[in-house]
């Protein structure tokens, strides 16, 4: 243990926390220098986290001197800094395109207000969680995000933002209360909460099934897994376009994250194996039931947001080939395509909300009819448009073609059909609501812009669709990270990686 | 020079940052737009002959990229590259001018040209995949960047077109995909290599294998515009003459073929295939396609709908080859490969002058057209010579091929179909030459626009006499290096 020392990954956690404080009292004067200098210093602090797990492998942190299991026990390793990674990129590509977002009107000044320290905030919540490996912290950050995102989704002040956010905040207490109490029972089971502690003392039977499903649940509804996902598309669609993009790139991934921890960590000392198939699924279903009601959507964000339900659903897919007796080679691959899925989807995702932000802010409306000519203005959000869908198709070299392929080679390998036709119709579900968009950009009319967007707003849509195509292409550098201290059991695809 | 690592990722790099940077330019830098994308044109072809001089001498051009573990994206060149390769350089080229011409002052002419040089990166990343996952990325991106060219005029109609091409191509595509994980499941991750790579493994897994085989057969034959996956192909052409000429000759149905001759020549190898009894379900697909194509384009007056049906039946001809055991018939196929692509482009080169200067559209109305339009009606006569089979034209070489492999592997029913399908090109294409010369016009033909003297622009007339001049070429000059059947020969005997 190394007493007081802090690590760079402290930095994630604290400049953004600190940016909070500093513009909640200072508002609005010096609000570019505040916000710049803390995306700044939280890009460094993730370069030197990073840099430090890439030449010492994982290790571990413990804040204040306090360890496991009553402090905060942090431990950083390769899965937790690739989603550290995918948080800091999107969030601070976000935070450039809010600023331009919120500058024009005064009603957008006054939002500004309680944007800028709820998202700084929420920032730092969701850095919190990526880095803990207690089930209590993650019980903290789960809240302190959630609270967080529900002001954020109710900024907006109309009525079905309203609806939206409070619909959330009732979900998602009731989701932490299960989850709360699944980790009460666990403490009074094996009188600790570190993951790897608990798993240990844990004996399987009717207490520890009784905490897996309580804490699974919990988790599913805040990772919005069918059918647990209804909440999701009005608050998202219903959000400003910057928080709709960091809701369904990262904030849901927290549950996701949560979950992949304790499946991997915790629940094979529960032989909880039909947990996991369960979740297998209600992923293929959300899967086939979020890209349908995509299809049918008449809204932009709501097409974008229903996605969201969709693209969820892969990273469940990858549940079942946890269970015992998986060969150790579809097991890995899984895992490796969970992972890879949760980052792909967060790029594109956050692409995909900035520019109908653009597009919104061009139009001064949703209805995908107010699409149509557009593209012909605006070629440079159509461009990010285009690559974020590429990658959301599942198609090369979008990034989201290579979780499809772990995930399918991982089925054949255990012979599964199911999994591999759900990936496929999923897939080209999404061809079609994505192409409902496309084709309306595409189309002839010849329409006149209310607004033209700020230059910013697009570039920083561009940037985001660009990398999804990157991490399409990069798959080594990405899974290698990856491979650093991965749970047991999960090395063997990766170990092929140099 | 540039090393041969680095050839084939130049040969994409020479279009890709053509349409990057077309995409950057406004849309009223005209000039500097077509200079661009000639000079880009240009270069590739220089790249791609430097390719063929290479691999004539031996030399193998390949880069390789990491890709997921075990696997790696791999481009290189090989006699078929070579075939397919030129075939896309050349008519790029000769497509470009004549886009340039077609669309002048029409709108978003940027997009279009970035997204046609982003069709030939990927056309050309097909044919130089070396290995199936490669092969699958380009054959995806070239899925991908022909839809706003095939909906370009942005009306109901061309995003209805647009919408039935998605679900055909993407839907093939899926076939492909799967079969793809599966043999890779089964096979590992491997190259493409003549006369296969499978062996003794399909021994120990042959119903998997069989399936298989039919997914990706079946899967690239939806892009080939095999019956009855053909329907996308006429529907498709609402989309302004350069594109249909793109799709028909050069990029989408010839990825597809390529796709077929690819899995049963350098996967699995033409004698496991024919020890297998694999074939012969795709020789009869083929002669029903090839019977098929061309009773539908009987009937068509639509000139476009006429030559889409025609090439429904005429890229059945290189499944037919490819389905034949027997190096002839392989020959026969991959040659015409080459050959009708440059037939069709020609057809299509002229009916978009047609449209174009006189803005016809229905093969009634063409009386007489050939006395306002001699040259590029000169110039279709050629090419629906060369369709029929007419000697010494390139359609010839392809049947004659066709003719001696059904013979050489034992299955003379086929020299029916060749025959039947010739007599058949003859009742489709004969009738429009006689309207074209011999009709008088209802009306006198409006004289050339701004007293130009002749019949159209250079950028439309030049492209269409090119491809002309080469249905004959290829045909005379079958001993060159530099001809197609050459090349045919050269990868047979690889294969066999």
């Amino acid at each position: 243990m190394n007493g007081w020392a802090l690590g760079p990954e402290t930095g994630l956690v604290g400049f953004p926390a600190v940016g909070a404080v500093v513009l909640a009292i200072a508002a609005a004067r010096g609000r570019r220098l505040v916000v710049g200098l803390t995306v700044a210093a939280t890009l460094a602090a993730f370069v030197l986290t990073l840099a430090r797990v890439l030449s010492i492998g994982a290790y571990e942190q413990d804040i204040g001197g306090w360890g496991a299991p009553l402090g905060i026990g942090w431990r950083i390793d390769g899965f937790a800094v690739l989603m550290l990674g995918l948080s800091v990129v999107v969030g601070a590509v976000v935070s450039i395109y809010s600023l331009a977002y919120f500058g024009e009107d005064p009603g957008d000044r006054r939002r500004a207000l309680f944007f800028w320290p709820l998202w700084l905030f929420l920032w730092s919540a969701l850095h919190g969680l990526f880095l803990s490996r207690d089930l209590f912290n993650w019980y903290v950050t789960l809240e302190l995000s959630g609270l967080a995102a529900v002001a954020l989704i109710a900024l907006s002040g109309r009525a079905d933002a309203l609806t939206g956010s409070l619909r959330y905040l009732l979900l998602a207490l009731a989701a932490s209360l299960l989850y709360l109490l699944g980790v009460v029972v666990l403490y009074s089971a094996t009188g600790t909460l570190d993951l790897a502690q608990v798993a240990s003392r844990m004996t399987p039977g009717p207490v520890a099934l009784a905490a897996v499903l309580l804490i699974t649940t919990g988790l599913v509804v805040k990772a919005a897994l069918f059918p647990a996902h209804f909440w999701l598309p009005s608050a998202h669609a219903s959000a400003p376009s910057p928080v709709s993009a960091v809701l369904s790139a990262l904030v849901v991934k927290g549950g996701f994250y949560i979950l992949a921890r304790t499946m991997t960590g915790l629940w094979p000392a529960a032989s909880a194996d039909g947990v996991l198939l369960v979740l297998g699924w209600l992923g293929g279903a959300a899967v086939l039931w979020g890209s349908l009601l995509a299809i049918r959507q008449q809204r932009l964000k709501l097409v974008i947001a229903y996605s969201t339900v969709a693209q969820l659903g892969y990273l469940f897919i990858a549940f079942p080939f946890w269970m015992d007796g998986v060969g150790e080679q579809a097991a890995s691959r899984a895992w490796a395509g969970a992972a890879y899925q949760a980052v792909s989807h967060g790029l594109a995702k956050a692409a995909l909300f900035l520019a109908a932000g653009v597009l919104i802010h061009a139009r001064g409306r949703d209805d995908l009819d107010a699409l149509r000519g557009l593209g012909a203005h605006l070629p440079v959000t159509a461009t990010a448009m285009a690559l974020a869908g590429i990658s959301l198709m599942g198609i090369p070299p979008g990034a989201g073609f290579l979780p499809k392929w772990m995930l399918m080679t991982a089925a054949l390998q255990e012979g599964r059909i199911i999994p591999i036709m759900v990936l496929m119709a999923g897939g080209l579900l999404a061809v079609g609501y994505l192409f409902r968009i496309f084709r309306r950009l595409l189309a002839a009319d010849d329409v006149a812009l209310d607004h033209a967007p700020p230059r910013t707003m697009e570039i920083a849509a561009l940037v985001l669709g660009i990398l999804s195509v990157i991490a399409g292409l990069s798959s080594l550098p990405i899974l290698s990270l990856l491979s650093i201290g991965a749970p047991e059991g999960m090395n063997a695809y990766l170990e092929g990686v140099p | 020079m540039i090393p041969d690592t680095l050839v084939p990722l130049a040969v994409l790099l020479t279009s890709f940052i053509t349409g990057i940077a077309i995409l950057l330019l406004g849309e009223d830098r005209v000039r500097l737009r077509t200079v661009l994308n000639l000079a880009g044109a240009v270069l590739k072809l220089a790249l791609v002959m430097l390719m063929l001089w290479g691999v004539f001498h031996g030399h193998a051009y390949q880069t390789r990229i990491p890709f997921l573990p075990g696997m790696d994206l791999v481009l290189r060149a090989d006699g078929m590259t070579i075939l397919f390769a030129s075939l896309s350089a050349v008519l790029w080229l000769l497509t470009t001018v004549y886009a340039i011409g077609y669309l002048e002052g029409a709108p978003h002419r940027r997009r279009f040209f970035a997204y046609f040089s982003f069709c030939v990166t990927a056309t050309m990343g097909v044919s130089l995949a070396g290995n199936l996952v490669t092969f699958f990325l380009f054959y995806e991106v070239l899925t991908l960047t022909t839809f706003p060219l095939v909906v370009h005029r942005g009306t109901e109609k061309s995003m209805k077109a647009g919408a039935v091409y998605l679900a055909y191509t993407l839907g093939g595509s899926a076939l492909v995909l799967v079969g793809m994980l599966w043999l890779y499941t089964i096979a590992g991750p491997f190259d493409f290599t003549e006369t296969g790579v499978l062996g003794d493994l399909f021994a120990q897994h042959r119903i998997a294998l069989t399936v298989i085989f039919f997914l990706l057969m079946l899967g690239f034959g939806v892009k080939a515009a095999v019956f009855p996956f053909h329907a996308w192909l006429p529907a498709a052409m609402v989309a302004p003459a350069p594109v249909s000429a793109l799709l028909h000759a050069v990029a989408v149905v010839k990825a597809g073929a390529f796709g077929m001759v690819r899995v049963v020549y350098d996967v699995y190898g033409i004698s496991l295939c024919d020890e297998e009894a694999l074939l012969p379900a795709f020789m009869v697909l083929a002669a029903i396609t090839i019977l098929y194509g061309s009773l539908r384009a009987l009937a068509q007056d639509d000139f476009k709908k006429r030559l889409a049906f025609s090439t429904v039946s005429q890229v059945s001809y290189i499944l037919l080859g490819i389905a034949m055991f027997g190096p002839m018939g392989t020959i026969g196929g991959l040659v015409h490969l080459v050959h009708q692509g440059i037939m069709k482009i020609t057809m299509f080169f002229c009916a978009g002058n047609v449209a174009e200067t006189l803005h016809l559209h229905k093969i009634s109305e063409l009386k007489g057209v050939g006395r306002r339009l001699p040259l590029t009606m000169g110039a279709f006569t050629v090419a629906a010579l060369g369709m029929i089979g007419v000697p010494p034209l390139a359609g010839f070489v392809s049947k004659w091929h066709l003719g001696l492999g059904a013979i050489e592997s034992g299955h003379p029913w086929i020299l029916a179909v060749l025959a039947a399908s010739s007599l058949l090109n003859a009742a489709y294409f004969l009738p429009i030459l006689r309207t074209v010369w011999f009709d008088q016009p209802d009306t006198p033909w409006p004289a050339p626009e701004g007293g130009c003297r002749l019949e159209a622009s250079w950028w439309l007339l030049v492209p269409p006499l090119a491809t002309a001049l080469l249905t004959i070429l290829v045909g005379l000059l079958g001993g060159s290096v530099l001809s197609p059947i050459h090349w045919a020969y050269l990868v047979v005997g690889r294969e066999y």
